[in-house]
């Protein structure tokens, strides 16, 4: 039951999610894994548990990356990606051009043909079994321990055949050196509350003091306060931090469905009634605008510096 | 230019889901569904395409019991032209919906086919995809901006690190994202119009498709509840509790 994983870049460096998957993968079988650089192959081969490594430069689209795993089908019985916007983007599209019904977005492998995956924004579960001939999949990286270090795998290198019909005009990167949302130890998300990009700023000062990633709630996005990747909820960046400090985010159904992964919640809140203050483990009820700056110096004195 | 989109009736996102104890499913029992959010966006996207002078034919097609009438009328009070209703009880899976709206692709031939990027029930976001596989035409995704110049398309779309902007020529499919429009609300005598537009209702046996499952549902559950905690008092109790699970991460 062999397993090819389709691994993604993340700013030309490997996505630190590919570990994730791998290990996720693992559980299935002996992992192959296909990456579109030489440099992300030499990262991927030095991940436990992956048996070789397949590098093929195929530009970074859906079309083209279903093809080339169209192409590679026939050799593998698993066909996986994560659940990021571009294994969404590419994995269906395979499913369809071979025939397969695909299970995405899976947080649960309970055996070689039954996967959980959440549904109704995280509000219910749902297991299925796929006695498919071939299994098209996703799994949601938040979900899954990383692979440790290993190898390295031998690396084979694929002539890239495939033609796409999609050019890539611009990309728009926000540039920084904040940690990775969805695989960072610790987030502290910001709502719409916090007011203006402004006031976003203490959020990321805070974030700074403990070596976090900074989320955003929809509506804060929606309002120009943090930029798009930031979004953490339903169709934003689900995100299972160790610490997770929400900061004047009421807790719209689909925030939560975004930080239900997370181990410890604190909320920091004007309203005792909010949402996220009936499900936080730690709450602290007050004014944002004073309790950041102060708690930012705070944590600086005792010198989190991670 | 012709567009199709592809409108599902859900549970009304703003509804607290209830799981059956007996976890054969969700309750949608007396429930209020509504026009699945995203679709909405899909709709605007192509009246807005029409209200340019870009389009000059919408149809809106939804595959499901007869209800499923509520969330066409909705689309053609919001502009949308003509609707076609697949009717069938049986629930699908995305695999058996791609294929139908593929089989009305073959028979409407649009240019350009709108779908939204993913349901709230199922949480899917397969269905564009699928179509764009199935009809051998190219896929933007998560779509924040559309342009059009002739029959080159400029779409904008919400990616992992960002945005990213891609060209791709009709005939495609492209899935909207919550940025891309604001959906109207069709004021009253736009709805009681809507009721006059031609709606074709379609029995699914008429399409020759194969629905049979290809997953077994074993079961639906709820998730781990999550319990409030425990209140602090000041802000220096609160950097207490954040160094504690600090360290308490460090020790692992």
């Amino acid at each position: 039951m062999s397993v090819l994983v389709l691994a993604e870049l993340d700013n030309h460096k490997l996505s630190p999610a590919t570990a994730r998957i791998v290990a996720a993968a693992a559980k299935l079988g002996p992992v192959d894994v296909l990456v579109s650089t030489s440099a992300a192959a030499e990262a991927a081969s030095a991940i436990a548990g992956v048996t070789k490594i397949l590098v093929s430069d195929i530009a970074d689209l859906a079309d083209g990356f279903a093809n080339a795993l169209f192409d590679l089908s026939a050799r593998y019985d698993y066909l996986v990606a994560g659940a990021s916007t571009l294994g969404k983007d590419v994995m269906p599209r395979l499913a369809a051009k071979l025939d397969i019904q695909p299970v995405t977005d899976i947080v649960a492998v309970d055996g070689p043909t039954r996967f959980t995956r959440p549904i109704y924004a995280g509000n219910a579960l749902e297991t299925v079994t796929d006695n498919q001939p071939k299994h098209v999949l996703t799994f949601r990286a938040s979900a899954f321990q990383p692979a440790g270090q290993g190898g390295p795998a031998p690396v084979e290198n694929i002539e890239n055949t495939v033609v796409s019909a999609v050019k890539l005009i611009a990309q728009h990167r926000s540039e920084s050196d904040i940690p990775d949302l969805s695989t960072a130890q610790i987030v502290v998300g910001g709502g719409v509350s916090v007011g203006s990009a402004e006031g976003f700023a203490l959020i990321e000062k805070l974030g700074k003091t403990l070596g976090a990633a900074v989320g955003a709630t929809r509506a804060a996005v929606d309002a120009g306060y943090a930029p798009n990747d930031w979004q953490v909820g339903q169709t934003g960046k689900i995100i299972a931090p160790d610490l997770y400090i929400a900061v004047g985010i009421s807790g719209a159904l689909q925030h939560l469905a975004g930080i239900q992964g997370a181990k410890k919640i604190i909320a920091i809140n004007s309203d005792p009634e909010a949402p996220i203050v009936k499900i936080a483990d730690v709450v602290l009820i007050g004014d944002l605008f004073e309790i950041l700056p102060r708690l930012t110096a705070e944590l600086e004195k005792l010198q989190l510096g991670r | 230019m012709k567009i199709l989109v592809a409108v599902k009736r859900v549970v009304d996102h703003n509804v607290r889901i209830r799981v059956r104890p007996d976890g054969t499913g969700v309750e949608t029992t007396g429930v209020r569904m509504s026009m699945n959010p995203f679709c909405k966006h899909a709709v605007e996207a192509a009246v807005q395409l029409a209200e340019k002078g870009q389009a000059d034919e919408i149809v809106v097609v939804s595959i499901g019991p007869k209800t499923s009438n509520d969330v066409i009328l909705t689309a053609l009070a919001m502009g949308a032209h003509r609707g076609i209703l697949v009717e069938t009880d049986q629930p699908l899976e995305t695999l058996a919906i791609a294929k139908l709206l593929a089989k009305v692709v073959a028979e409407e031939q649009p240019d350009l086919v709108l779908l939204g990027k993913q349901a709230v029930d199922d949480d899917s976001n397969h269905v564009g995809q699928m179509l764009a596989a199935l009809t051998d035409r190219p896929q933007a995704t998560f779509a924040s901006e559309i342009k059009l110049s002739g029959t080159e398309l400029e779409v904008t779309r919400e990616v992992d690190y960002g945005r990213e902007t891609i060209a791709l020529p009709l005939p495609a499919i492209i899935t909207a994202d919550l940025r891309l429009n604001t959906p109207r609300n069709a004021a009253l005598p736009m709805v009681m119009k809507a009721r006059s537009k031609p709606l074709a209702v379609r029995p699914v046996a008429e399409f020759g498709v194969d629905l049979s499952p290809r997953l077994t549902v074993e079961k639906i559950s709820p998730p781990a509840e999550r319990l409030a905690g425990k209140t602090v008092g000041s802000v220096s109790d609160l950097a207490g509790v954040i160094v504690t699970v600090v360290n308490e991460m460090e020790a692992i």
